[in-house]
C-alpha cells in the first residue's frame, strides 16, 4: 500500500509538475496543493487532518466564521435506512428547505435535494403525472398525495458503477457520499439514477455568510463549487453523531422516519416488519434503503 | 533528426496556399474566434451559460461527441470495402479516411472536456495518475478505446506519409496488421459509445439492445458522406484518382446502411407504439411533442424528412449514379444524421425526466458557439493534414525538393 502510495505520488508529480506550474503559476502553493490532491479514500489519516485544517482556515477567511469539518468515519454496525409515511406527509415542503438550510445547498442558482412531487388520489405512484410546481394557498389539496423523493441510498447504486473516477461511493454505513474535490462534474451520474437524486452546480453556488451552517463533514454539507455534483447525504454530519437528519426533525407530522436497520429494536425495523411497505421503481433492482409506507 | 525535418517540411506546407485556401483558413479563424468567446463565457460562469439543467443534465454537447465517435468509425471502416473490390487507390482511401479518423477523435475528445465541470480534473479519470473506474464505467472504457485509436490511426498515417516523404518502401509488415487491427476498434469505438447510454436503466429510451446497431448503421451513413465529398474534391484539384465507379460502390454501400438503419428503427417505433407502455412517452415527446412541448419535433421531422429523401436519391440507381442529385443526397444525410445525434437521440432520453417532470431544452448559443469552436478547430487541423498529405503523395513533395531548397538558397 505504501509502494503503491509512494509510485503514484511519483508518476503524478511528475506528470503534473509542468502542466500544473503553467496552470496555476500566479495561484498560492495552497491551490496548487488542493490541485493535486488525490481522492479521499486513497488519503492517510494524516493527510485527512492536514487536508481539513486548511480548509477550516479557508472558510474562515472565505465566509469571517469558525468552521469545525468532521471525516468522521462510519460507526461499526450501522446501515442507515429511511421510512417515509405516505398517508401522513402533507407535501408542506418543510423538508425541503430546512434540508437547503443545513447542508448548505446553493440559493441562486437553486438546488433542493429534496423534490415534493403532488401525485393524484386515482393514478397512484405515477410520475408521468405528477406535479412539481404545485403552489396553492393551503396543502394539502383534495384528491392528491404527495410523494417526496430524494436520494434513496440503493444497495445496489447505479451511480457509483457509472462513475469514471470513483469520485463517488457507498460508505460502510450505507450513505452514498462524493468527493467533491474529485468529482470532474461529467454528469454521467445524474444520467444513471433513476430518482434525480443528484443534482449539478452549473453555476458558482451561493449562501448568504449569515444562513452559512458551520459544523460540516467533509462528506456532506462543506461548501461546493460550480461544476460538481451534491446530493443528499441523509445529514452524514448528524447522522453520525447520533442525530436525526433535519429532514426528520422539521417534519410538522412525523412522517418521516430513519434509523439503524441493523438494530432490531430501532423504530424503522419496526416499520418494515409491521406496516406496508414499498420502494420506488423496484424493477431496476437498485435496492433502495429510503422505504415508503402507509402508517394508517 | 529525420524525423524533426519531416516535421519541419509538413509545416512549410501549410502556410502555402492559393488565395481560396487562404480565405477558408480566415474563416475558420474567425469562427473559432466567436466561439472562443462564447466558450469563454462558460469557463467563467460555469456551464449554467449552457440550457443544460438537473432534468436535462447531458445535451448538444455529448450529441456532437456520439456524431463524431459514428465519423471516426466510419471513416476507417471504409477500408473494407476499399479492400474488398479492390479499388486502386486503397492506400489513399486509408490515409484520408485515418486522416479523417484521427480529426474526428480529437474533436470528440474536445466535446468530452468543454462538457465537464472541471476540465482541469480531466486527470483524475486517468490510470495510475487518477483513480480510472475501470472496468465499471463504459465513460472509461470509452476513454480508453478512442485514445487507442487515435494512437493507432495517428501513427500509420505518419509512418506511410514518412515513407512517401523520404521515398522509402513502407514496411507492410507494421503497417498491414495495424490497419487490419484499426478497423475492429472502429466498431468498438461506436459500440461502447451506444453502451454508454444503453446500459442505463434508468433511461428507457436508450435501454434497447437495437441501440448500438443503429449508431453503427448511421454511421456509415455519415462518415462515408465526408469522405465522398472530399474524393471529389481532391479528384478536381489532384492527382488522385478515384473512378466514378467507386463512388456510386460507395453510394450503394450507404443505400444498404440507410436501409438497415431505417429497418432497425421501423423494429424499434412498432414495438413500442404497438406495446403502448409508460416507455412510448419519450418516442411522443420526440416526434408528436408532449402537450404544448412541442419545440423538438422540428429537429426529429427535419432529420426524418432529409433522411428519407436523401434515401430516394441514393436509392434510384440514376440519381444515384448523377454527381449532383449524389451531393444533395449527401449533404442531406449528413445533416439528417447530425440532427438525430446531436438533439434527438439524447434529448428524449431525459425528456420527461426521471421523475416524470417535462424541462424543455433546446441548446443555447453558447452550446451553439462552443460546438462551432471545436468544428473549426477541427476542419482547421484536416485542412492542415489533409494539405500535406496531397503535398506528399501528389505533389512529390518529398525530401529532396527540401534538399533542393536549400541549394537554391545558396547559390542565390
Amino acid at each position: 500500500m505504501e509502494k503503491e502510495n509512494s509510485r503514484r505520488s511519483f508518476i503524478k508529480n511528475m506528470s503534473l509538475a509542468t502542466f500544473s506550474a503553467l496552470a496555476l503559476s500566479g495561484c498560492d502553493t495552497k491551490a496548487l496543493d488542493e490541485f493535486l490532491q488525490e481522492n479521499f479514500k486513497e488519503l492517510s489519516k494524516k493527510e485527512k487532518d492536514r487536508i481539513i485544517k486548511n480548509l477550516e482556515a479557508k472558510y474562515k477567511k472565505q465566509y469571517g466564521k469558525d468552521f469545525h469539518v468532521s471525516a468522521k468515519p462510519a460507526i461499526d454496525r450501522t446501515l442507515f435506512g429511511y421510512a417515509l409515511d405516505l398517508s401522513r406527509c402533507i407535501g408542506c415542503r418543510k423538508c425541503v428547505y430546512a434540508c437547503v438550510d443545513e447542508n448548505n445547498q446553493s440559493r441562486d442558482p437553486q438546488i433542493h435535494w429534496i423534490q415534493v412531487l403532488q401525485m393524484e388520489n386515482e393514478k397512484g405512484i405515477d410520475f408521468a403525472h405528477s406535479n412539481i410546481h404545485y403552489n396553492p394557498e393551503e396543502v394539502p389539496e383534495d384528491g392528491h398525495f404527495y410523494l417526496p423523493v430524494a436520494c434513496q441510498q440503493c444497495r445496489n447504486p447505479q451511480c457509483t458503477t457509472v462513475c469514471p473516477t470513483k469520485a463517488t461511493w457507498t460508505e460502510p454505513d450505507g450513505i452514498v457520499v462524493v468527493d467533491y474535490n474529485w468529482c470532474i462534474g461529467c454528469r454521467y451520474c445524474m444520467a444513471a439514477c433513476p430518482y434525480g437524486a443528484r443534482h449539478f452546480n452549473w453555476g458558482e453556488p451561493t449562501v448568504p455568510t449569515e444562513e452559512m451552517k458551520t459544523e460540516l463533514h467533509y462528506l456532506g454539507n462543506r461548501p461546493r463549487k460550480k461544476g460538481v455534483v451534491e446530493k443528499c447525504t441523509f445529514c452524514i454530519q448528524r447522522a453520525r453523531e447520533g442525530k436525526y437528519p433535519s429532514c426528520v426533525e422539521v417534519c410538522p407530522v412525523g412522517a418521516r422516519k430513519f434509523g439503524n436497520l441493523l438494530d432490531p429494536e430501532s423504530e424503522i425495523r419496526y416499520i418494515l416488519e409491521n406496516k406496508r411497505v414499498l420502494i420506488l421503481k423496484e424493477e431496476l433492482n437498485t435496492q433502495p434503503k429510503f422505504y415508503y409506507f402507509f402508517g394508517i | 533528426m529525420n524525423f524533426i525535418r519531416f516535421a519541419l517540411g509538413s509545416i512549410k506546407i501549410v502556410f502555402k496556399g492559393s488565395r481560396v485556401y487562404y480565405a477558408w483558413l480566415i474563416f475558420l479563424f474567425l469562427l473559432i474566434v466567436w466561439g472562443g468567446f462564447g466558450y469563454a463565457g462558460q469557463l467563467s460562469h460555469g456551464l449554467i451559460k449552457t440550457h443544460m439543467r438537473d432534468s436535462v443534465s447531458w445535451a448538444f454537447y455529448i450529441g456532437n461527441f456520439t456524431f463524431l465517435v459514428g465519423v471516426a468509425a466510419a471513416a476507417v471502416m471504409l477500408v473494407i470495402p476499399a479492400y474488398v473490390y479492390n479499388w486502386k487507390p486503397i492506400k489513399e482511401i486509408v490515409i484520408f479516411g485515418e486522416l479523417l479518423a484521427v480529426c474526428a477523435v480529437i474533436m470528440c475528445i474536445s466535446f468530452i472536456v468543454v462538457d465537464i465541470g472541471n476540465p482541469l480534473k480531466f486527470w483524475h479519470m486517468l490510470p495510475i495518475v487518477g483513480t480510472m473506474n475501470f472496468p465499471s464505467s463504459m465513460l472509461s472504457w470509452d476513454f480508453f478505446v478512442l485514445l487507442i485509436y487515435l494512437l493507432i490511426n495517428l501513427f500509420v498515417v505518419t509512418y506511410l506519409l514518412y515513407c512517401i516523404f523520404y521515398k522509402k518502401e513502407y514496411n507492410k509488415s507494421i503497417v498491414l496488421p495495424i490497419v487490419l487491427f484499426s478497423i475492429p476498434m472502429a466498431v468498438a469505438i461506436h459500440t461502447v459509445t451506444a453502451f454508454l447510454y444503453n446500459a442505463l436503466p434508468a433511461r428507457v429510451f436508450w435501454n434497447s439492445a437495437l441501440l448500438a446497431p443503429r449508431f453503427l448503421a448511421s454511421a456509415f451513413c455519415s462518415g462515408p458522406a465526408i469522405l465522398l465529398i472530399l474524393f471529389q474534391i481532391l479528384r478536381k484539384t489532384t492527382k488522385f484518382e478515384i473512378k466514378d465507379e467507386a463512388i456510386w460502390r460507395i453510394a450503394e454501400l450507404m443505400v444498404y446502411a440507410m436501409f438497415i438503419y431505417l429497418f432497425f428503427t421501423l423494429a424499434e417505433l412498432f414495438k413500442e407504439f404497438y406495446s403502448g407502455t409508460e416507455h412510448i412517452l419519450y418516442w411522443k415527446y420526440l416526434l408528436f411533442g408532449l402537450g404544448e412541448n412541442k419545440e423538438i419535433v422540428v429537429y426529429s421531422w427535419s432529420s426524418i424528412i432529409m433522411g428519407v429523401i436523401a434515401f430516394f436519391i441514393f436509392l434510384i440507381p440514376r440519381t444515384r449514379k448523377n454527381l449532383f442529385t449524389l451531393n444533395i443526397g449527401i449533404v442531406l444525410i449528413y445533416f439528417s444524421v447530425y440532427i438525430e445525434k446531436g438533439i434527438a437521440l439524447i434529448i428524449p432520453g431525459f425528456t420527461p425526466d426521471v421523475l416524470g417532470q417535462i424541462y424543455v431544452y433546446t441548446p443555447s448559443m453558447t452550446e451553439i458557439r462552443t460546438a462551432a469552436m471545436i468544428f473549426s478547430l477541427g476542419f482547421l487541423l484536416f485542412t492542415f493534414l489533409s494539405k500535406i498529405a496531397i503535398a506528399i503523395i501528389f505533389d512529390n513533395y518529398n525530401i529532396d525538393s527540401l534538399k533542393q531548397k536549400v541549394k537554391i538558397k545558396k547559390i542565390a
